[in-house]
């Protein structure tokens, strides 16, 4: 067991593997992701993405591999590592019969945040992600694109070093994907937060970010966007992807 | 496990379960009229056919109405462990269960605090309950409604923990009619709720000894001796017991290593 410095990973994956009966869905992923690194996370629909997520946050446990958050086995400490770790899942997770403010305090309940300390966290990440005059609201009553703002605000609220996204802009407009997009990467870049942001998207993977492509439970590859674009000998991602993701005699 | 965090966690629970319990009222009149009718209309028409039959705790002859309220307090919490555990399948297929499991806390300690918060809706539906008996005239006895908490507690967290583990075991929604069918109906009526088990077992005993192994025939027991201010031991005993045996499977059903998260079929592509 290591203690976290500023060189030790966000994440680190290894050897990780996942069978749901016969159907294998995760098979020697890896992946390491620095502080600070906004790794985008591609694949298609199935490629087992939210596998990998569910091991991560532990929904399910990891039988085969390993999995260290800040230098942490997960299955060692999973209190702790969940404690460093923001989620935002495919499918919405918020209460709908509850007010946004309701939804917040209930996650910072369950972090054991104290109040006083909630109610102020509560107001800077819904002031920075725009959403501070619907804190009153229910969010049954908000539209998609303000409920994925709200569930990012809620998984910001316990200040978290690790921050998973899965498909987070799946049936969004396109403003909105952008303005979510921006707003990530930028949480990425000022306050150090490393980011794994799983996608089928191929236009929100940007220069600078790390990308690994996942398809049918295997890693086809891992590095810089412009890494990926050579090894797979393309210009665009598209292509990269389809190249990476073509069967053997396609 | 830090103390403070843990504390703060069950109380955000509560308060969640109570908000949302606020927010369905339906709910909370479904869960009042449900009993009133069986109270105030079935009883009325069992009232004659009822009387005369002397059962523990009771010394005399009692109206029908005052032998079938501390089944009816019972029935209460056995609607609303499964109404907990529906919420809980609502939850899984809507995802919002995740946010309670990827929480920083054991998950023991979290389904606990969910058995606790379900139990506490339940508390306010009985109170209601026999508020409403007692201005309908039922003559039930006033300290009676303090000297029940423990018993209510005990069966609460019984029955709902009975809820939760019927909640891993449902993989769909839409399966919860056939658990109101084959599970909550033989549960109630096989138990003294409604009639004392000596009228069952003169007119079967196979029916009999299955409502002797049924462990809310205890809760009906337990609540009905608490009423009248009076401990029946086996009864506590029994439904300690379901409780404890009840938990650790439900636990063991949401272990992410073993039980239903650890299988396909719960959101996952």
């Amino acid at each position: 067991m290591t203690d976290a410095t500023e060189s030790t990973p966000a994440l680190e994956v290894r050897g990780l593997g996942h069978s749901f009966g016969a159907t294998r869905a995760l098979d020697g992923v890896g992946l390491t992701l620095a502080p600070g690194e906004f790794k985008v996370l591609l694949g298609l629909n199935g490629a087992g993405k939210t596998t990998l997520f569910s091991l991560i946050t532990r929904l399910y446990d990891a039988g085969e591999g390993e999995i260290r958050v800040h230098g942490r086995r997960l299955a060692d400490d999973p209190t702790r590592a969940l404690k460093r770790m923001g989620v935002v899942f495919q499918q919405p997770t918020l209460d709908l019969d509850l007010t946004v403010r309701q939804n917040l305090a209930y996650h910072a309940a369950l972090h054991g945040m104290a109040r006083a300390d909630a109610a102020a966290r509560m107001e800077a990440e819904l002031t920075r992600l725009g959403m501070a005059e619907r804190r009153h609201q229910r969010v049954r009553d908000l539209n998609g694109g303000h409920r994925r703002r709200v569930e990012i605000a809620r998984a910001l609220l316990h200040g978290p070093r690790l921050l998973l996204l899965d498909e987070p802009t799946v049936g969004l407009d396109a403003p909105t994907r952008a303005d979510i997009v921006d707003h990530v990467h930028a949480l990425a870049a000022d306050d150090g937060i490393a980011v794994l942001w799983a996608t089928h998207l191929m236009d929100e993977a940007r220069q600078t970010d790390g990308v690994l492509v996942l398809h049918q439970g295997r890693k086809r590859a891992e590095g810089r966007l412009g890494e990926v674009l050579a090894a797979a000998g393309a210009t665009t991602l598209a292509a990269a992807f389809s190249r990476l993701t073509q069967e053997p005699g396609a | 496990m830090n103390g403070v965090h843990a504390m703060r966690c069950l109380m955000g629970i509560l308060a969640r379960e109570a908000l949302r319990f606020v927010h369905q009222r339906e709910r909370f009149i479904a869960a009042l009229v449900r009993p009133l009718l069986w109270l105030l209309i079935v009883g009325a028409g069992f009232r004659t056919a009822f009387g005369g039959t002397v059962v523990a705790p009771y010394e005399t002859p009692v109206p029908y109405e005052v032998y079938v309220a501390p089944g009816l307090i019972a029935m209460i919490q056995l609607f609303n462990g499964m109404q907990s555990s529906l919420s809980m399948v609502y939850d899984r297929e809507m995802g919002s269960m995740r946010t309670l499991l990827v929480s920083p806390l054991p998950r023991w300690y979290l389904l606990t605090c969910k058995l606790m918060a379900g139990t506490l809706v339940s508390l306010i539906q009985v109170y209601a309950f026999l508020i409403v008996a007692r201005l309908a005239g039922v003559e039930l006895p006033l300290a009676g409604f303090l000297l029940i908490l423990p018993a209510l507690i005990v069966n609460g967290l019984m029955l709902g923990a009975f809820g939760m583990l019927l909640s891993s075991v449902i993989r769909q929604l839409e399966n919860f009619a056939g658990i109101m069918n084959f599970v909550i109906f033989p549960v109630f009526f096989l138990s003294p709720a409604l009639y004392p088990l000596a009228s069952l077992r003169d007119s079967s005993e196979i029916l009999h000894t299955l409502s002797a192994l049924n462990p809310f025939t205890y809760a009906v027991d337990l609540v009905r001796f608490a009423l009248y201010g009076q401990l029946d031991l086996p009864a506590a005993a029994v439904t300690l017991a379901a409780l404890a045996a009840f938990l650790a499977l439900a636990v063991y059903a949401y272990d992410p290593a073993r039980g239903m998260m650890g299988r396909r079929n719960v959101g996952e592509p």
